[in-house]
């Protein structure tokens, strides 16, 4: 399928769905993603993606086809599917993204400022980051979710990861778990899944990274954490931060045994 | 109210519920989870690094993980935030429900990307069933559609209503409902508003 015709289509099923309030959202949401079909645009980041991954880039004119992201130098697929993990060349527990800044100080010679810039496109701004996540990523679709718990360092990761998914705090008293701490809740007409559970959790967080069809941006789970923050009222979260990759832990473990499926695509 | 009571408590219970899994304590844990969020989250706007800071209420309920607390910590939790709520000094607490329709429409308010100077929103629709026009609301609360059409339009009903929109704590302990005149949320009028939706006989909840 031709992929404005697609867009087309898939805009026509959404508009539809509106009506049919006896669907859930995450039904519809289904149906408007294989409308789509292989037309997703995060396609477009992942080629991008691709090329920077293989190109020689910063001060040591390097590309980043050395960097270990778990599964030894340059291997790529299945990479996502065990991460966040403990790298003990760091002595640290890294999600991709971190990993990502750490191939981009140690190969590339970037510092690791130049390398946190620009973590999330925006109107105007492409960003390098959300290329390389989206072919990284993209790499490990149809893989089962296998993140390790066994280092003391993921094992601590996952228990700061799950006191950060409860902390209530902010004007609005909001913790994570307020919306994803809890069974069939939904805001407005969007259902949240329980990402305590199983099940909700693995259809999660093997749908992120997703490209946002309202936002016209491949969207990475770092800006997932970033943005479900600001929602929740709290201060910024700083990317690749402790307190993201501890979060992540405990989300992606919780999806262990899950068929990673992403880029996916979003309203 | 006695804090270390409270937190004492609960917080044998905690590390009891957590088994052997860790050396550390339940509180020590999130002692350091907010040590780490502190060095991994900055200044953004209105929303400063002190919004991690917890008071009793939401380091309590953090704690309880969703789980229903213990009677008498949860006894002792509805007391002290029943102290905290404040009625208006005029003695009204109805205010314009066609205002108070529009204050729960609205989500914005508090966010980091949300300009101070504009009103808050309450988003009651987000986790509130409300009126039959409105059909994109949330499930997180409780229905509230002829929310005083049910359970009477007595003055007490009034004082109700207005104590639980200005801190649901005071009524539900470790609700998820934010405590919106506690915290500073909405003011003391967009409370009046918001009450005046719930409880004027006119306001299309009550249809």
């Amino acid at each position: 399928m031709d992929r404005k015709t697609g867009l087309i289509a898939a805009l026509f099923v959404f508009a539809l769905s509106a009506q049919a309030q006896q669907r859930t959202t995450v039904e519809e949401i289904e149906r408007y993603r294989q409308a789509l079909g292989d037309g997703n645009p995060a396609e477009l980041w992942e080629a991008r993606g691709e090329d920077l991954w293989k190109q020689a880039r910063g001060p040591k004119k390097a590309s980043l086809e050395k960097c270990d992201l778990g599964l030894g130098p340059g291997v790529v697929k299945g990479a996502y599917a065990s991460l966040p993990k403990y790298f003990a060349d760091t002595d640290k527990v890294e999600d991709l993204e971190s990993r990502l800044v750490t191939c981009m100080v140690t190969l590339q010679g970037f510092t690791r400022e130049q390398a946190v810039k620009d973590p999330f496109g925006g109107p105007g701004k492409k960003s390098n980051m959300e290329g390389l996540v989206a072919y990284l990523t993209a790499a490990s679709r149809g893989v089962t979710m296998n993140v390790a718990g066994k280092h003391p360092k993921e094992v601590e990761a996952y228990e700061l990861g799950k006191k950060i998914f409860f902390h209530r705090g902010g004007p609005h008293d909001f913790a994570c778990s307020t919306c994803h701490g809890v069974d069939s809740q939904r805001i407005r007409l969007q259902d949240l899944p329980n990402l305590t559970k199983k099940e909700d959790a693995q259809r999660a967080y093997t749908s992120w990274p997703a490209y946002r069809v309202s936002q016209g941006e491949l969207r990475s789970f770092q800006w997932r954490l970033f943005d479900c923050f600001r929602q929740q009222r709290f201060p910024e979260l700083v990317f690749a931060s402790d307190a993201s990759i501890a979060l992540t832990m405990f989300l992606a473990q919780n999806s262990n045994g899950g068929v990673f499926n992403a880029p996916s695509i979003k309203r | 109210m006695n804090k270390k009571t409270l937190i004492v408590s609960f917080g044998v219970l905690g590390a009891v519920a957590a088994g052997c899994a860790s050396m550390m304590t339940e509180e020590q844990k999130a002692a350091k989870a907010l040590e780490v969020m502190k060095a991994s989250f900055k200044e953004n706007g209105q929303a400063k690094l002190d919004r991690l800071d917890q008071d009793d209420m939401q380091r309590i309920c953090s704690l309880s993980e969703q789980k229903p607390l213990p009677k008498d910590v949860s006894d002792k939790l509805e007391k002290a935030q029943q102290a905290l709520i404040k009625y208006p000094a005029d003695g009204k607490l109805l205010g314009d429900w066609k205002s108070g329709e529009r204050i729960a429409q609205s989500g914005v308010g508090k966010q980091f990307s949300d300009n101070p100077a504009n009103p808050n929103g309450a988003n009651c629709y987000a986790c509130h069933e409300l009126t039959k026009a409105e059909v994109s609301f949330g499930t997180i609360g409780p229905s509230l559609y002829n929310f005083a059409k049910i359970r009477g339009y007595s003055p007490e009903m009034q004082k109700y209503a207005w104590g639980k929109v200005y801190n649901s704590q005071a009524y539900t302990p470790c609700s998820s409902m934010p405590r919106f005149g506690h915290s500073g949320i909405l003011t003391e009028q967009q409370i009046k508003d918001v009450v005046a939706l719930l409880m004027d006989p006119s306001s299309p909840v009550n249809k």
